[in-house]
């Protein structure tokens, strides 16, 4: 299935990340992953939390400009070539990747990845055919 | 010192009874051609003007409302044309603050006028056939750049018209062509001279011995340190296109304040709040009167420039009252780089894209020892998708808009919501940080 990763708006002033942070662990939630795409002056956080609409909730509360966006979250065996071999499956399928991160946390001896695709239903239409482990919200919230 | 010579020996030192009845007679030919334009016969005849018989004395002008920047752009674009439009030669608009450009337009004996004005101001620094004169301001709708080419020549100075820009280019040039007179901003002529290492150009290279300073205010300090920084002799400009362009009023070898061509000029000083004329050396706004143009003749234009004026002698021999450096603005236009911008040109741009909330500030600040306008804008929460890609187009969408308006290049800042000061009452948009020139 598809999840929802956090998108915050961050402009480059000292100490944003943390209050974003911050905001999301007096509410309770916790982050599964996270990576930071930055442009000249500003940056967007993007995040896999455990709850994401309460997580839009209480940023939106505290004035912060955040979005869900969708993405495919997916089991990566942790070898040489794991990631590789997924990439290849997308790439002879056409399917276009706009960016990808991984997770903080793993199960056993997967890894966790994280893609945003150009068409979301697609990429994980592909991904599930070929056999690749693809997250759930129960995964995320029991990790 | 460069010995003191004269352009127009006659005007420039005529005594002040025969300038008064030669100011007479052109505002009359004034008068009878803005009569021409509606805009003027209404106003003309409501102060009781009918015919320019009605102008029987200088202060009979003082009847006439003053002419104001909005009423250039609500007569746009032909409402101020006084004479035949197969007359015209030339066009120069300018940009205004809400879109609606000025325009002003010149006959060839206008022209003329322009370069004669310019001609003798160049002479009044000691400048002369053999001179090589590097004109780095621009060129185009921007008076500056063409308003000094053709006085220069005129006077048979050696023209290098390169226009602004391009600094190594500029080292080079005067290098190779021993330029001895500039003309440029003196924003852009400190940073040229820090750039004079780098191009591996000493000054012994060079042979320059004046430069003309306009377009920006810029205090005697700032003289002084160009003066030293270059070892050469800086002269102050004043100009506006309202008023043609540059040649206006102009510094003699004396450097003492500008010698303003009031054979070509009324000039008042009036209280901005009130209108009232003030007094020799009384700081006000600059009022000017044309009184040689004969396609846009001007009635008491407000310049919105703040400056006093000085009679006095002057050992160079020239008669007109001198204007003393511009020390401000009686409205909220910025100089930037030399290029006049309104804080309304750039809130329209930025009000309408929808991706903009409602709050902006723009930021001046300077790199080395050029102007810098940024904008900050807040984004509008609801237009954020999470993609970057998105708000870097929509960083270069409000960059080039505003460049489309505003000429200059602008920083562009996205900030998000709530994130820049709010004020209560009348914001404050400008933050100037830049040292004064």
């Amino acid at each position: 299935m598809k999840l929802n990763q956090i998108s915050v708006f961050l402009e480059d002033k000292k100490g944003r990340l943390f209050e974003v942070c911050s905001v999301l662990g007096e509410g309770g939630i916790n982050i599964r992953a996270l990576t930071i795409a930055e442009s000249r002056g500003y940056g967007v956080a993007r995040m896999v939390v455990d709850k994401p609409d309460a997580a839009m909730d209480v940023l939106k509360g505290k004035g912060f400009v955040a979005e869900k966006t969708e993405i495919v979250a997916v089991q990566v065996a942790d070898r040489p070539g794991g990631l590789a071999s997924i990439l290849k499956i997308l790439y002879e399928k056409d399917v276009n990747v706009e960016y990808m991160y991984g997770f903080v946390e793993k199960f056993s001896d997967k890894a966790l990845m994280v893609f945003r695709f150009e068409n979301p239903d697609e990429g994980l239409a592909v991904l599930s055919e070929n056999g690749v482990k693809v997250l759930g919200t129960k995964d995320i919230v029991n990790l | 010192m460069d010995e003191i010579r004269y352009w127009n020996k006659e005007r420039e030192t005529m005594d002040r009874d025969a300038r008064r009845a030669l100011q007479l007679e052109l505002l009359r030919q004034t008068v009878g051609s803005a009569l021409k334009t509606q805009f003027y016969r209404r106003r003309l005849e409501k102060a009781g003007i009918h015919s320019l018989d009605d102008v029987r004395s200088l202060d009979d002008l003082k009847r006439v409302p003053f002419t104001t920047k909005d009423d250039l752009r609500e007569n746009y674009p032909r409402g101020l044309l006084a004479a035949d439009p197969t007359e015209v030669v030339r066009i120069h608009t300018s940009s205004g603050t809400t879109g609606t450009p000025t325009v002003i337009y010149h006959t060839q004996e206008d022209l003329n006028s322009w370069t004669e004005l310019v001609a003798r101001s160049i002479v009044a620094t000691g400048a002369g056939p053999g001179d090589v004169f590097q004109n780095m301001m621009t060129y185009g709708m921007f008076t500056g750049g063409l308003g000094l080419h053709y006085g220069a020549e005129r006077v048979g100075l050696t023209v290098i018209p390169v226009g602004g820009g391009n600094t190594k280019r500029q080292i080079q040039l005067m290098k190779d062509f021993r330029t001895t007179v500039l003309h440029v901003t003196p924003s852009y002529c400190l940073h040229v001279h820090t750039k004079l290492d780098e191009a591996g150009v000493t000054r012994g290279e060079l042979a320059l011995r004046k430069a003309y300073m306009g377009a920006e205010p810029h205090s005697e300090n700032t003289r002084l340190k160009v003066e030293e920084l270059y070892g050469i002799d800086v002269y102050n400009s004043y100009g506006l296109s309202e008023m043609n362009g540059p040649g206006v009023a102009f510094e003699c070898v004396y450097k003492n304040g500008m010698h303003a061509w009031e054979d070509a000029y009324v000039l008042e000083i009036i209280d901005p709040a009130t209108g009232e004329n003030l007094g020799d050396e009384q700081e006000g706004e600059v009022v000017f009167t044309t009184l040689q143009r004969k396609a846009t003749p001007l009635l008491r234009y407000r310049t919105r420039d703040l400056a006093s004026v000085f009679g006095g002698e002057c050992p160079c021999g020239r008669t007109c009252r001198r204007l003393s450096r511009i020390t401000g603005r009686s409205d909220d236009m910025l100089i930037v780089g030399g290029v006049n911008v309104f804080p309304s040109q750039i809130e329209e741009v930025v009000m309408r894209i929808p991706e903009v909330g409602t709050n902006y500030q723009i930021r001046l600040t300077k790199e080395g020892s050029l102007d810098r306008l940024t904008v900050q804008v807040e984004i509008y929460s609801k237009m954020f998708s999470g993609n970057v890609r998105q708000l870097d187009a929509l960083r270069n969408r409000i960059k080039e808009e505003l460049k489309a308006s505003i000429i200059i290049n602008p920083a562009v800042e996205l900030h998000e919501p709530g994130s820049l000061p709010v004020y209560e009452g009348k914001a404050k948009r400008v933050v100037d940080e830049r040292p004064k020139l």
